[in-house]
């Protein structure tokens, strides 16, 4: 095996208010049925990366409960497979991770006892499809010290990224960490969180970096180094979002209402894989109205739905209207709800006959 | 090393009376709900009573019961000690032989049961759709102080006829029991579902052993009986059926549309497993319509479905329209079809503008004891051209074109067979 995979799940994100109260971005839940690190892990897995290590930290129980057994996503090997690296105190050790290098920095026994010559860091909150093999197939090519894996985007949808500058050669010569302001117009090269880089130099400017007390990958380790290290780019040029803020994470939702996004995903060769629950299939009950909503297992449904993600059990009471929703797992709407522009977190009931509009520009979260 | 009680399920029967469902595989194997396989129903119920040892004794085309099953993860079955093993028929030094009998199967897997040392067996077909706690039929079995426990349900009096009837005293110990009877004594039905000693139980096999075609019913159970052994009745009174035939099938799934079904499986308690894939939801289209369904993970609804029970990745076109129906896992229905009363089997594809279920009933060509309801069943991997009309009671079998229908139309009771490379 070529690569060690590492996921860095052990965020929370202020941007997404209260959905993080109870879970890391990582386990944010995605398209009725899947969750984000599902995409990380999946890419790991279909691009042949026998070992993965999950870094977690921010309120990790859910998503230590989602990849409890690593079967679902056939990582269940006898050789290498799931590993989940909490933090720990230990003698040397008394702190959590203080950054992402950091994360990396308190695990580099763990990185060093690999052999796989090169290692893959991914974000785990990216929603996208990639065989990491080409990049590490190009990262050779180009003799880069590190390859890191970016995105052509609109301006107005890209303020919250790291902006690149590419040179002719995909060289990356500048680097503007969350730049907010600035024109909407155009287009803008921005940083998907997905780095390839050799496992003996990464442990080498690790260990540089633990002396001098830096903790941060991208603002430590990577834009101050940028003139003198061949940091090179890898352009993706399918579909990615991260969900770091309500807005990404509702449009996320009801990007995948789109057929030709779900079929990219979950059914062109490889699949997006995810944990397998014992839910019955939906129920649709007479008078039943649903359009352009995607309904998972477990729900009945006895109103309308439209425009709308219903994740797992979920219950739509009778005469009750959901528009524009997307409701979490477990969510019970009572009979003559109306609820419109909502996202509501999972276990949350609705009275009947509540009366809930929210602004569409500004989607409210109900928990 | 010894497990309190062991199951032995005989998943081994073709299901003859299913037609189109049974020609590629074994009926434990046939698909239920929308997600299931009848099989999940006794698995899980195992699973939930807390047995953990189970031997499926598989022979009529094995190859889905193998794959759903593999080595029993959706049931907790893949275990250390124990968990879930497949017996098929082997080969022996002399006298090999298929299992003959329902008694034949379990005698020739005397040696699977002995490795666990048990004092009970349960035994059972892997046939019906149902929740039953075998650990209560055990605790009744162990306080009668029973040789072999059978459960029992009651019938209405007038079906009582069809079954195999079990006469019992106020204790429900079993005094007397008719196969068929034209006048029944009672209206306890047997289930075909057994608790035995296991002393009992491989005494009574090695005994009955020559006899051709030992079968627990017509053999065993008479055998103890006529000795004197003490047999009791266990009775059952929740939700049981046999979808042994294409309308019991055909309703047992529908009933699971109703606004709460007797058989419910949205219950917390007494949960069903099965081995599935990971898909998307379902999603229904603007335009499109599921009313009175259930819909499986992964499927598209452009068109309308109304009382219908649909697996995962079903695809229904734009102005298509299912009715009254049951379709399986991958079917495709195109634009413009019309479904009515019919059982679609694994990824069949329907033509655009074809209709299904049209005119009247009229007695089946092919085989009138299995195809005798107003349902037309189309088996797996079929295809039906674009632009045909296929009549009530019809069955359709494999990948047919425009010329297998003359005039573009199939007649009621009329059928297609088309045989592939060596299969069926």
């Amino acid at each position: 095996m070529k690569a060690l995979g590492i996921i860095l799940a052990g965020g929370g994100s202020s941007r997404l208010e209260s959905l993080t109260a109870k879970r890391a971005v990582a386990a944010m839940p995605l398209a009725g049925t899947y969750r984000s690190i599902d995409f990380a892990l999946s890419n790991m897995s279909n691009s042949n990366v026998g070992t993965v290590a999950v870094v977690t930290q921010y309120s990790s129980r859910s998503l230590n409960i989602h990849l409890s057994s690593s079967k679902w996503w056939d990582f269940g090997r006898k050789q290498g497979g799931l590993y989940l690296l909490n933090p720990t105190i230990t003698p040397e050790n008394t702190h959590w991770y203080r950054g992402t290098a950091d994360a990396l920095i308190q695990n580099l026994d763990f990185i060093k006892e690999r052999h796989e010559p090169y290692v893959i860091i991914a974000s785990g909150d990216g929603v996208y499809k990639l065989d990491y093999n080409k990049v590490l197939e190009r990262h050779a090519a180009t003799g880069a010290e590190m390859t890191i894996v970016c995105k052509r985007m609109p301006k107005a949808e890209s303020e919250r990224f790291g902006v690149l500058e590419l040179d002719a050669d995909g060289r990356i010569i500048s680097w503007a960490e969350k730049n907010e302001n600035g024109s909407h117009e155009g287009e803008q090269i921005i940083n998907c969180g997905i780095y390839v880089i050799r496992r003996r130099h990464l442990i080498q400017v690790l260990e540089e970096a633990a002396r001098e007390e830096k903790y941060h990958l991208v603002t430590d380790l990577i834009i101050p180094h940028l003139d003198q290290r061949r940091i090179m780019s890898y352009l993706l040029d399918s579909y990615w979002t991260n969900i770091a803020s309500v807005t990404a994470y509702f449009n996320c939702n009801k990007d995948f209402l789109d057929p030709e996004l779900r079929k990219f995903f979950f059914s062109d060769y490889p699949v997006i894989h995810t944990k397998v629950d014992d839910n019955p299939p939906a129920k649709f009950n007479g008078g039943a109205r649903v359009s352009n909503s995607l309904v998972a297992g477990g729900s009945i449904i006895n109103g309308s739905v439209s425009d709308s993600v219903l994740f797992k059990k979920v219950y739509v009471g009778d005469r009750s209207s959901v528009k524009n929703c997307i409701l979490m797992d477990d969510v019970y709407v009572g009979d003559d709800v109306v609820l419109e522009n909502y996202i509501v977190d999972n276990k949350t009931r609705i009275a009947n006959g509540t009366c809930l509009v929210g602004d569409p520009d500004s989607i409210p979260i109900l928990s | 090393m010894k497990k309190q009680m062991i199951a032995m399920l005989l998943a081994g029967g073709q299901g003859s009376r299913l037609g189109a469902l049974t020609q590629g595989m074994a009926k434990p194997a046939v698909a239920f709900g929308g997600k299931y396989r009848i099989i999940d129903f006794p698995l899980s119920n195992y699973v939930n009573s807390g047995v953990d040892t189970v031997g499926v004794l598989t022979q009529y085309r094995p190859l889905q019961l193998n794959t759903h099953i593999g080595i029993g993860i959706p049931w907790d079955l893949d275990k250390q000690f124990g968990g879930v093993t497949i017996l098929p028929p082997y080969e022996k030094t002399g006298d090999s032989e298929w299992y003959t009998g329902t008694a034949n199967a379990i005698y020739q897997n005397i040696e699977f049961m002995d490795r666990y040392n048990p004092d009970y067996v349960l035994i059972l077909s892997g046939d019906h759709i149902y929740k039953m706690d075998y650990e209560d039929m055990l605790a009744r079995h162990v306080s009668a102080g029973a040789e072999a426990t059978i459960a029992v349900m009651p019938v209405p009096w007038d079906e009582a006829p069809r079954y195999g009837i079990m006469i019992t005293d106020g204790e429900g110990r079993i005094t007397d029991f008719e196969e068929k009877p034209k006048n029944p004594r009672s209206n306890l039905a047997s289930m075909g579902i057994y608790i035995f000693d296991y002393k009992t139980l491989k005494k009574e096999l090695q005994e009955l052993s020559d006899v051709p075609n030992c079968d627990f019913g017509m053999h065993v159970i008479p055998h103890i009986h006529r000795r004197g052994g003490r047999l009791y009745s266990y009775q059952f009174n929740s939700y049981w059926k046999d979808v042994g035939t294409l309308g019991t099938y055909w309703e047992a799934n529908l009933e699971l549309t109703d606004l709460v079904p007797d058989f419910n499986l949205y219950e917390e308690f007494w949960q069903i497993y099965t081995s599935a894939e990971a898909y998307p939801p379902a999603y229904v289209a603007e335009g499109g319509k599921a009313e009175t369904s259930i819909i499986g993970d992964g499927s598209t609804i452009e068109g309308s479905v109304k009382h219908s029970v649909l697996g995962a990745n079903v695809k229904v076109a734009p102005g298509a329209k299912v009715r009254d129906s049951v379709l399986m896992n991958g079917v495709v229905i195109g634009v413009g079809a019309v479904v009515r009363k019919a059982i679609i089997a694994e990824n069949s594809v329907i033509g655009a503008g074809t209709r299904i279920g049209e005119g009247f009933f009229a007695a089946s060509r092919l085989d009138p004891r299995v195809y005798n309801s107003d349902i037309t069943v189309v088996g797996a991997n079929s295809v039906i051209p674009e632009n045909v009309t296929i009549g009530k009671n019809v069955a359709v079998i494999g990948q047919t074109t425009a010329e297998d229908y003359p005039g573009g139309v199939l007649e009621s009771g009329d059928y297609i067979i088309k045989k592939k490379g060596g299969r069926a």
